[in-house]
């Protein structure tokens, strides 16, 4: 690879999950301005999208920075089936006792992801509607790029 | 600075296998893709130049200048062809979008003379792409 040029790899992932947007620490008025329809009891739900992004060396050999049959099955196993048709909220003890935004969802994918063995993980970009989507590249500066 | 980003499509076949792997190994890293007569797909590529527009047209680059290059070293070197046989940069190596976008940074550097090739993102799907960038762009603040 030309020492001047980084090369990323890009892979979307999709899982569909409900939520409900609640601190503890509002009191049920406070919620409900702060967090509007999202504070709905019973939850609602979205499609999200999840953009990984790795870094690393191509191999001459295959042509790839990861594979992406362990890359995909690395994210199954971390992410996806335990987030996939579940409540962020009950079934996710990071949320526990922290709100599921979206903004904390792509914290907590990162930090789910970053130990990923064949590739440097640059970014996680996380889409909650085709309108809203954040980004979180931990601290690697480089990986804080749209 | 503005970043200046223009989009085309292309479809194309390809097929992954090494020839110093056995038809096994080939099988297992490469699976599906390793079909000896090759898939396709429909190619999206996003060519994304960096630059302050001119005072006097208000444009980094003419896009028609733009479109002119992407038709000229993209479009005619890859559209309908097939990427392992005919595309001659590609020529003993694996065209995955790593490789493929690479190749697509090393044919535009060179061609875009006003303002400066920023980023190439080709996708071979709306789930899979690579970026090929300079090194130290991002860290720089310049997206």
């Amino acid at each position: 690879m030309s020492a001047d040029l980084k090369i990323e790899l890009g892979r979307r992932y999709q899982f569909s999950a409900s939520h409900r947007l609640h601190s503890a620490h509002l009191t049920e008025e406070e919620n409900y301005r702060v967090f509007g329809k999202c504070n709905n009891p019973y939850g609602h739900g979205h499609n999200y999208v999840v953009e990984v992004s790795l870094s690393g060396e191509v191999d001459p050999a295959t042509g790839m920075i990861a594979n992406l049959a362990d890359l995909d099955s690395f994210v199954e196993r971390q992410v996806l089936e335990e987030f996939d048709h579940k409540s962020l909220n009950e079934d996710v003890p990071a949320f526990r006792d922290k709100v599921p935004t979206t903004e904390n969802l792509c914290i907590e994918i990162f930090e789910r992801l970053k130990s990923f063995p064949k590739a440097k993980l640059e970014r996680i970009r996380v889409q909650e509607t085709g309108n809203n989507s954040f980004e979180y590249a931990g601290d690697n500066l480089e990986g804080n790029r749209s | 600075m503005v970043l200046l980003t223009r989009k085309i499509e292309f479809a194309a076949s390809h097929l992954y296998h090494n020839p110093n792997f056995s038809a096994e190994e080939n099988r297992r890293i490469f699976g599906k893709c390793n079909n000896p007569h090759g898939h396709g797909h429909n190619y999206t590529l996003e060519v994304t130049v960096e630059g302050e527009p001119d005072p006097v047209t208000g444009m980094v680059l003419d896009l028609k200048e733009l479109k002119d290059i992407l038709e000229r070293e993209i479009m005619q070197r890859m559209d309908h062809r097939h990427l392992n046989y005919e595309v001659a940069e590609l020529a003993g190596k694996i065209p995955t979008c790593e490789n493929i976008a690479r190749v697509v940074w090393h044919l535009l550097e060179p061609k875009i003379t006003q303002g400066r090739l920023h980023r190439v993102r080709l996708y071979e799907s709306p789930d899979l792409f690579a970026d090929c960038y300079r090194n130290g762009a991002a860290a720089a603040g310049k997206s």
